[in-house]
């Protein structure tokens, strides 16, 4: 084995909270070579972002830390604050999962890119501003020479995290902590990034701690693998050799957890539930008084029909407008154009004539901590529709079917009295289900209703939706990014891109040969082709 | 279907068994295997967190004591004093705190008990600040939620109307109540009332235009649900952490601006009184009677401090981002 540059030894990280002391790191070891990758997997709470973030020794006060943290053979833990800080940036850099909020909004990116080159180099004037220019150059930013000079929210996510990879390579470090770089992001920028900081790996030879929950990613970016779960590491080991015989049960269970199989087709002459016609929104961006006012077209005229128990999955990247238009659709936003749920016309009605239709078009979103009031007890919510729609049931009778629909999704209905936060992710998105399902409604949209959950959890839900449909012969509008649960969950899909359909058609086909380029680097870059089960 | 046939386990939240009755069965394992339920907190709402987070807070418990104890001694002394609010003694004017004739802590000028006069003064404050408080609570928090939810023109208009407000000096206001109203102590609620819920409002609107891009708020529509009861059910008990502790910094401010008033002599009448007029009338005679000075401004410093203290520990106490 090479010299290790970092060596983690039995780390243990405790946070004293008023409410008793929570180990949140235990006992952890793990050693990174210079010029390799070690890739740090685990779901929500595994304690992995505390591991990298005791690296740098950038824990709040209430975090006792044992054990040591060998740096080049230097114990970390044991250095004085301001021996810490020359490691900081210097020797040692960190890139943040969010690159909205990782770059101070206002300061030129020059400038903080500079920040870190007068403090560890003594870099000033010219040879500063070429040394960031190089940089900008380096990361891959078009026209460094203007992109100096832009504020952060000039550039778009991809660009902003190249500029945090920039400010993190600044004084090539030996060590970068990646803690979740990509996640934020989209897929083809994630793949580009990646492809990004491999490319810089090898030309300085630095050691990178890849922090990720993402196991595709895991595989065709790192060296070796270290597996936590509950602030310890239950595997570790050289990635093919982890991802080919996994020996933990938990990491089994993690790669594993892929959305499998297909959607089992609906009958061929089942009627057309959905269907719209030239489906256009437009935001008022500005609006004036007088004069002409600033518009911005989210959804540009879409077509699309959906039969009874079909599952219809829109993809697309952010800002493509497949949101906009799952809402439009279900007209809780003003939109253009012809929209019919059955035989009736949704967009000839207004906000009262929409209302007794409601019950038969829900809706699940995508963060399951923002979709359930916080403040209303789960029965309460799960209830709520029944008293628009069925207010001639009395309150046990309301009871009755809030226990049904919450056993529907596997909850405990003795749990109904209880608040949102006290639930996980995967539980409130099963809340969340169930509201929706207590209406018996046909069409359910699913606006990214698996994205902010772990992946095993992700996998469940997926099970739980699959079997609801099959059941009640649920219709579905599937809007997600994450390719491997659609083609999973649809019969059709349809990928959107800046408000247009660039693709439409049957999964298998657009998954297996599809036709636009849009489509394929979509396609590619999510890895998908090595799970293909 | 009869609710009656499902299993039940736990309890409903104050404890009282369920309607539908039956014998309890311990509560299974937890129906998902989720990896995260085993250690997702358990028990408790919003409320009960935040109390038992606030009772954690030493000096907001102790202000929350002394305070009780100051609306306590207000409303029941008076009956166990020997003395009227306007009963003068003629063998004692001006006196200071004695224990010999019954004037714990001495009498004004006019031979009244100042103690009994604090306590009478204090109803007065605290009742002006009570029924103050609650009248810009109500029409701030209702206007603020209507205006921030309706949005749009509505809102513009609506807050306009509050600038309008804002740019009124506020003594120009209560003068021109009084010339055509007359001195009256419902006046007082009045104009401060008028005043102080424009604040609110603000804060109100604030909090619901953030949270009616929430997605429980879409939810809500998609539902079904009115836009009245969106208001009332969904925004208004979202929007009450910050409303909360804005009031209990709005009763400081009240029972000031009344002692301001009072102080300048366009608050309550004699013979009634209250903590600014008491504290007003003490520094007329600071140098000869300190303790008409010092008397009803440590009730009224003492009363403040409490609510200063109860508002930063309900603050900390609702605040999401501590926990």
């Amino acid at each position: 084995m090479t010299q290790s540059l970092l060596e983690i030894d039995k780390l243990s990280v405790t946070f004293q909270l008023p409410t008793g002391a929570v180990t949140a790191v235990k006992e952890v070891s793990l050693s990174i070579a210079e010029g390799e990758t070690l890739a740090l997997v685990g779901e929500s709470g595994s304690g992995k972002s505390v591991t990298s973030t005791a690296t740098l020794r950038l824990l709040p006060e209430l975090a006792q830390t044992q054990g040591a943290i060998r740096f080049d053979g230097e114990d970390l833990l044991a250095v004085t604050p301001r021996r810490m800080r020359r490691i900081r940036g210097n020797d040692i850099s960190m890139i943040f999962q969010e690159p909205m909020t990782s770059l101070n909004p206002l300061h030129r990116v020059g400038r903080q890119i500079g920040e870190v080159l007068t403090k560890h180099k003594g870099l000033h004037g010219s040879a500063k501003r070429r040394r960031v220019l190089d940089l900008l150059q380096q990361v891959g930013i078009p026209e460094p020479e203007r992109r100096i000079d832009s504020y952060p929210y000039e550039l778009s996510g991809g660009q902003r995290q190249r500029v945090m990879i920039a400010m993190a390579l600044a004084c090539e470090p030996r060590l970068l902590i990646a803690d979740e770089p990509t996640t934020a992001l989209d897929v083809t920028v994630q793949a580009q990034i990646l492809d990004l900081l491999k490319s810089l790996q090898a030309k300085y030879g630095m050691a990178i701690l890849f922090i990720t929950h993402d196991l595709s990613i895991v595989r065709h970016f790192a060296d070796k693998v270290c597996v936590m779960r509950y602030g310890e590491v239950v595997e570790s080991g050289p990635t093919h050799e982890v991802f080919d015989a996994p020996r933990h049960d938990y990491t089994r269970m993690l790669l594993d957890a892929i959305p499998r199989g297909r959607k089992i087709p609906a009958p061929a002459d089942s009627p057309v539930l959905l269907s719209a016609r030239d489906v256009k929104v437009r935001f008022a961006l500005k609006k004036r008084l007088f004069g002409k006012s600033d518009y911005f077209d989210a959804v540009r005229g879409i077509d699309l029909s959906v039969r009874r128990g079909e599952t219809l999955g829109i993809v697309g990247e952010s800002g493509s407008g497949k949101s906009t238009l799952g809402r439009a659709l279900l007209r809780l936003l003003k939109s253009e154009g012809d929209i019919r749920l059955g035989e009736t016309d949704l967009s000839a009605l207004d906000k009262s004539g929409m209302r007794p239709l409601r019950s038969r078009l829900q809706v699940v979103f995508q963060d399951p901590f923002g979709s359930l009031s916080p403040r209303m007890t789960v029965g309460d919510i799960v209830s709520e529709g029944l008293k628009v729609h069925h207010p001639e049931l009395n309150r046990r009778q309301r009871e009755a079917e809030v226990i049904a629909a919450l056993e529907e999704v596997a909850l405990d209905p003795g749990m109904r009295n209880r608040y949102p936060h006290e639930f996980s992710g995967g539980q409130r998105q099963r809340i969340a289900i169930a509201r929706a399902l207590i209406l018996k409604p046909e069409l359910l949209l699913l606006d990214e209703p698996t994205s902010a959950l772990d992946r095993s959890v992700q996998v469940r839900v997926i099970d739980l939706l699959r079997n609801l449909q099959q059941k009640y012969g649920l219709t579905y509008l599937f809007i997600s990014h994450d390719l491997s649960v659609v083609r999973a969950l649809s019969d059709d899909v349809l990928v959107m891109k800046e408000g247009q359909v660039i693709e439409q058609g049957p999964t298998e086909q657009l998954f297996s040969a599809p036709r636009e380029t849009y489509t394929q680097a979509l396609i590619k870059a999510a890895f998908l082709d090595d799970d293909a089960a | 279907m009869t609710s009656d046939s499902k299993p039940y386990s736990g309890e409903q939240r104050d404890g009282a068994p369920l309607p539908a009755g039956g014998p309890k069965p311990p509560p299974g394992p937890d129906p998902t295997p989720d990896p995260r339920a085993a250690d997702a907190p358990v028990g408790e709402s919003l409320a009960k967190d935040a109390w038992r987070r606030l009772t954690q807070n030493r000096a907001a418990m102790a202000s929350l004591g002394l305070l009780i104890a100051i609306v306590v001694v207000c409303i029941a002394g008076p009956w166990f004093l020997p003395w009227g609010l306007a009963e003068v003694d003629w063998n004692a004017f001006g006196t200071g705190p004695t224990l010999e004739n019954a004037h714990y802590l001495g009498t004004d000028a006019n031979g009244r008990d100042l103690l009994t006069r604090v306590l009478y003064g204090g109803r007065v404050s605290l009742s002006v600040a009570l029924v103050a408080s609650f009248v810009s609570l109500v029409i701030g928090v209702l206007y603020g939620a209507i205006s921030g939810y309706v949005g749009g023109r509505v809102d513009s208009l609506m807050m306009r109307f509050v600038d309008i407000m804002y740019s009124l000096p506020f003594m120009f206001l209560v003068i021109l109540l009084m010339v055509v109203f007359g001195r009256n102590i419902f006046l007082i609620y009045a104009a401060i009332g008028a005043v102080e819920w424009l604040d609110m409002a603000r804060i109100v609107r604030g909090q619901t235009l953030a949270l009616k891009r929430r997605e429980f708020i879409e939810a809500a529509h998609a539902l079904g649900v009115r836009d009245s009861k969106i208001v009332t059910r969904h925004l208004i008990p979202n929007a009450i952490g910050p409303v909360i502790v804005y009031v209990t910094l709005t009763v400081p401010k009240v029972i000031l601006l009344e002692s301001f008033l009072s102080f300048l002599g366009l608050g309550v009448q004699e013979p009634l009184t209250s903590w600014g007029v008491l504290i007003s009338e003490g520094v007329d005679m600071m140098e000869s009677a300190p303790w008409m000075l010092l008397v009803p401004s440590f009730f009224l410093a003492a009363t403040l401090f409490c609510l200063n203290f109860l508002g930063d520990g309900l603050r900390d106490a609702l605040d999401p981002k501590t926990r």
